[in-house]
C-alpha cells in the first residue's frame, strides 16, 4: 500500500467543460499580464531599465506616432486576413497550416504580372490581372492538398506544411531569375520609377495609403462571418467538420466541400499576397509573409473561429510584436531580443488555453490512490 | 482550480514585488525615455539611426557599428542601432521605425538595402538617408538620399606593396624563383567591388615585384568560413606562396596559418589568431563619414550625393604590421601613401597594366546601374582609370580582367 502511494503522481489532468466565458477571459488576461511581467523582468535583468519604461516603450512601439498607429492597424489587417482565410478550413477540421505558402504564391503571381506585363497593359487592367492571378495562384495552392485529401485521404497537415517550402523555394528561384541588377540576388522595389501596378491610395490624408488594406480586411471579415454562419455552404462546412459520415448521410458531397472550401481558403491567402506586394511592399522576398501564415493559425484558434473576435486577437498579437521590437531598439538591444520577448508572450497566450480546456487536480496526500 | 488560481495569484504577487524592488534600485541608469545611448553632455540637433544586415558577430557590420558609435559619441549625438535587418521589405520598415523614433540621419550598411532606403527617403523628405556601397544616389536625384564608400583600393594597393616585398624576400632567400612568385586571392563574388580590390592589391605587389602573378577564386558568399578556407587551401596547393582575401570570415587566414603561408587580411588585424603569417590588413574606417554627416546636418549643409573616403580623410586605414612583414615595409608603404595623397601616384595607372596584352586607352564603365551592365561613362582620364572618381559614383566600377591575374572560377 505504501508503495502505491509513493508512485501516485502529484496531480493529474482532466478535461473541463465548466469554464464560464467570463472566467475564460480572466484566464487569458492573467496570461497576458504574466507574460508582460516576465518580459519586464528579463528586460530589467539584461538592461537595468525599470519595467514601466519597458511597458511605455511597448505602447510607443505600436501607437507612438500617428503613422505607427496606422501601420499597426495595417499589419493587424494583414494578419486578420490570413486568419480569416484559414478559418473555413479549420471549421471543416481540415488543418490548413499552409497559409504561409498560399500567401507567398499569391505574392509571387502578383509580382510576376507586375514585372512582366507592366509595359503591355494599361495600369487599371494590370492591377486587375495581378489580382486575378494572385487569387487563382493562392486558390490552386490550397486546392492541391484538398484534392489529395478528398481522393486519397492524405494527411493535410503535412501536405499543406510541405507546400509552404515549395512556395518559398519557388520564390527564391524566381528572385534569381528576375534579379536586378544582375548578380545582386534580389528583385528590389518593383517598377520604382513608374509605380505601375502599385495599388492607389484612397483619398489624400495622413494614412490614406493604409486605407485600402484596412478596407479589404473589414469587408472580408463581414463576408466571412456571413458565409460561415448564414450560408448553406457555411453550414455544410460545419457538418463536414463535425462528422464526415453524417455529412455523407445527409447527402453532402464531402470531397466537393473540401475542395471548394480549400479554394476559398487559398484564394483569400492569395488576395493577401496581392495586397502585400501591390499595396504595401512592392517587392518580393522569401521573408515577405514573415511567418504570419503560422501566427494566423493561432489567431483563428484563439478567436474560436469567430471572425469578429479575430480582430482583437490579431490586434493583440501585432501590438505585442511591435512593442517587443520597440523595446529591443530603444533599449539598444539586439533584434533577437524582441524575438525572445514575442516568443515568451505567445507561449503564455497559447499555454493559457490549456488551463481553459483542462483542469489540474492535485492529489491530496491523504487520498488513497490504489484502485481507480 | 481554486488551488491553482491561488498559486497563480501568489506567483504574480511575488513577481510584481520583485519587479518593483528591482525598479527602484536602478532608475538612475537610464534617462526617462530609455532611448539614449549616446553621451548627452552636449545637446545635438542630430539623432542618428544605423541599419545593419547582421550584428556585431560579423566583422563587416562590427566595423560600421564601431565607427558609428565612435562618431556619435564624439559629437554627443543620440543614436539607435537596428541589427539583423535583411535586404528586403524589412529594411524599409526599419528605416521608417527609426524615422518615427525621431532619427534625422539614417544609414544602412548593406548593398541590398538600397532600394528600400530610397523608398523610405521618398516618404520622409526632411530626413537624411545614407547608404554604404550603393550605386543609385547619383541617378535617383533625391536631395535626402546619399551614397558613400571609401577608396579601399588605395589601402589594398598599399597592402599589396607589403606582399610584394615579402615575395622579393622569398626570391632573395632562394625559397622561390622570380617566376614562382604567385599570389592567391579568395574573393566573394565577381562584382566590381571585388575585382577593383584584387586588381589594386595585385598592382601594389607588382610595383615592387614585377614578376608577380596571381590566381583568384570565388566563394559566392560574403561569409562562408569553410568555403574560404577550402579556397585558400586550393590556392596554396596550386603553388601560391602568399594569400589575401575579400570575404569576411577567418577561413583564409586560418588556412594560411596552418600551412605557414604569409597572409594579408581584410577588415582588421588577424594577428592574434595568425601570429606567424599575418603581414598587414586594410579596412575602411567609417568614423570620418559619420562625423561628416552629423556636422553637415547640424550646420544645415547638404551631404554629398556620393562621398568617397580616402587615405587623406582617414577612411582608408592599414593595421600595424605583423611579424611576417619584411623590414622596410613600413617605410615603403609610407612613401607610396604620401605619393597617393599628393597625386603623384595613381593606383590604376594605365602604364602599369595591360588588358589582353594591350594598354588601355579608353573604357566605358558601367556607372549608372542597368540590367545589362552597359558602359555609360569614360573612365580613363589623364593616364589612369578613374576608379570611384569625382563626378562619377562612390561605389567601385573597375571590372576589367588585367593580364597577370587568372581566375580559377567565375561562377559567382
Amino acid at each position: 500500500m505504501a508503495k502505491t502511494n509513493k508512485s501516485e503522481p502529484l496531480f493529474h489532468i482532466a478535461k473541463r467543460s465548466d469554464m464560464t466565458f467570463k472566467k475564460a477571459i480572466l484566464v487569458r488576461v492573467i496570461a497576458v499580464v504574466a507574460a508582460l511581467v516576465l518580459c519586464a523582468i528579463i528586460t530589467m535583468i539584461t538592461t537595468g531599465l525599470n519595467p514601466f519604461t519597458v511597458y511605455g516603450s511597448m505602447a510607443k512601439g505600436a501607437f507612438g506616432t500617428v503613422r505607427k498607429s496606422w501601420i499597426t492597424v495595417q499589419d493587424t489587417s494583414i494578419l486578420l486576413l490570413i486568419a480569416l482565410a484559414l478559418t473555413p478550413a479549420f471549421k471543416m477540421r481540415f488543418w490548413n497550416i499552409g497559409g504561409e505558402g498560399q500567401v507567398l504564391i499569391g505574392a509571387l503571381a502578383t509580382s510576376a504580372v507586375m514585372l512582366k506585363l507592366a509595359d503591355h497593359l494599361p495600369n487599371p487592367l494590370l492591377i486587375a490581372v495581378m489580382l486575378v492571378a494572385a487569387v487563382l495562384a493562392g486558390g490552386i495552392w490550397g486546392v492541391i492538398p484538398a484534392i489529395f485529401k478528398a481522393k486519397w485521404n492524405t494527411n493535410e497537415t503535412l501536405f499543406t506544411l510541405m507546400m509552404n517550402y515549395i512556395a518559398t523555394q519557388l520564390v527564391a528561384f524566381f528572385i534569381i531569375v528576375w534579379e536586378y541588377p544582375k548578380g545582386a540576388g534580389k528583385v528590389g522595389i518593383i517598377n520604382p520609377k513608374t509605380e505601375l501596378g502599385w495599388l492607389p491610395k484612397i483619398g489624400n490624408f495622413m494614412g490614406s495609403k493604409y486605407m485600402l488594406t484596412i478596407f479589404i480586411a473589414v469587408l472580408t471579415t463581414i463576408a466571412m462571418f456571413a458565409y460561415l454562419y448564414y450560408s448553406k455552404q457555411g453550414y455544410e462546412i460545419c457538418v463536414v467538420g463535425e462528422s464526415e459520415n453524417t455529412a455523407r448521410y445527409v447527402g453532402i458531397n464531402v470531397g466537393k466541400v473540401i475542395i471548394r472550401t480549400m479554394f476559398i481558403s487559398g484564394a483569400i491567402c492569395g488576395l493577401t499576397g496581392f495586397i502585400l506586394v501591390a499595396g504595401i511592399h512592392q517587392t518580393i522576398t522569401t521573408s515577405l509573409v514573415g511567418g504570419q501564415g503560422f501566427t494566423a493559425v493561432m489567431v483563428s484558434w484563439l478567436a474560436k473561429f469567430n471572425p469578429f473576435i479575430m480582430i482583437f486577437a490579431s490586434l493583440l498579437i501585432i501590438f505585442l510584436k511591435k512593442g517587443a521590437g520597440e523595446v529591443a531598439t530603444s533599449c539598444g538591444l539586439n533584434e533577437s531580443f524582441s524575438e525572445i520577448l514575442t516568443g515568451i508572450i505567445i507561449f503564455f497566450i497559447i499555454g493559457c488555453e490549456f488551463f481553459i480546456r483542462y483542469k489540474i487536480i492535485f492529489n491530496k496526500k491523504s487520498a488513497k490512490g490504489g484502485n481507480k | 482550480m481554486k488551488k491553482f488560481s491561488k498559486f497563480v495569484a501568489l506567483a504574480l504577487a511575488c513577481v510584481l514585488t520583485f519587479a518593483l524592488c528591482a525598479c527602484s534600485a536602478d532608475t538612475t541608469e537610464s534617462n526617462g525615455s530609455g532611448s539614449s545611448n549616446g553621451s548627452s553632455n552636449q545637446k545635438s540637433s542630430v539623432k542618428a539611426g544605423l541599419i545593419c544586415l547582421h550584428d556585431e558577430n560579423s566583422t563587416y557590420d562590427l566595423n560600421f557599428i564601431n565607427g558609428f558609435k565612435a562618431a556619435c559619441e564624439a559629437a554627443g549625438v543620440e543614436y539607435l542601432i537596428k541589427t539583423g535587418v535583411p535586404e528586403g521589405q524589412e529594411a524599409y520598415d526599419a528605416a521608417c521605425e527609426l524615422a518615427e523614433a525621431g532619427c534625422n540621419f539614417i544609414f544602412a550598411d548593406s548593398f541590398g538595402h538600397e532600394d528600400y532606403i530610397i523608398k523610405a527617403a521618398k516618404e520622409y523628405p526632411e530626413i537624411q538617408f545614407s547608404h554604404a556601397t550603393g550605386t543609385q544616389a547619383h541617378t535617383e536625384n533625391l536631395a535626402n538620399f546619399h551614397n558613400a564608400f571609401a577608396n579601399i583600393f588605395q589601402g589594398r594597393y598599399l597592402a599589396g606593396i607589403a606582399a610584394g616585398m615579402k615575395l622579393n624576400e622569398m626570391i632573395a632567400n632562394g625559397e622561390i624563383t622570380a617566376e614562382e612568385a604567385k599570389m592567391g586571392y579568395v574573393g566573394a563574388f565577381t562584382y566590381a567591388e571585388v575585382i577593383s580590390g584584387y586588381t589594386s592589391f595585385y598592382l601594389g605587389a607588382k610595383s615592387v615585384c614585377p614578376s608577380v602573378t596571381m590566381e583568384v577564386t570565388f566563394t559566392g558568399s560574403w561569409y562562408d568560413e569553410t568555403a574560404e578556407k577550402t579556397g585558400a587551401q586550393t590556392l596554396i596547393d596550386n603553388g601560391c606562396v602568399l594569400i589575401s582575401q575579400h570575404a569576411d570570415s577567418m577561413g583564409a587566414p586560418t588556412a594560411c596559418e596552418q600551412a605557414g603561408v604569409p597572409n594579408i587580411s581584410y577588415n582588421g588585424s588577424t594577428e592574434a589568431a595568425c601570429p606567424n603569417t599575418f603581414i598587414v590588413s586594410s579596412r575602411i574606417d567609417w568614423t570620418p563619414y559619420f562625423a561628416y554627416c552629423i556636422k553637415a546636418i547640424e550646420k544645415g549643409d547638404a551631404i554629398a550625393t556620393d562621398w568617397n573616403g580616402t587615405l587623406e580623410t582617414g577612411s582608408v586605414v592599414l593595421t600595424d604590421l605583423g611579424a611576417a612583414a619584411v623590414d622596410g615595409t613600413a617605410e615603403a608603404i609610407e612613401e607610396a601613401r604620401n605619393k597617393i595623397i599628393n597625386g603623384e601616384l595613381n593606383v590604376f595607372d594605365i602604364s602599369t597594366f595591360t588588358v589582353g596584352g594591350e594598354t588601355l586607352t579608353s573604357y566605358m564603365a558601367d556607372v549608372d546601374t542597368d540590367p545589362a551592365y552597359e558602359g555609360d561613362h569614360e573612365a580613363i582620364v589623364d593616364g589612369y582609370f578613374n576608379e570611384s572618381g569625382e563626378g562619377l559614383r562612390s561605389a567601385p566600377f573597375f571590372n576589367l580582367q588585367i593580364d597577370g591575374i587568372s581566375l580559377l572560377d567565375a561562377a559567382y
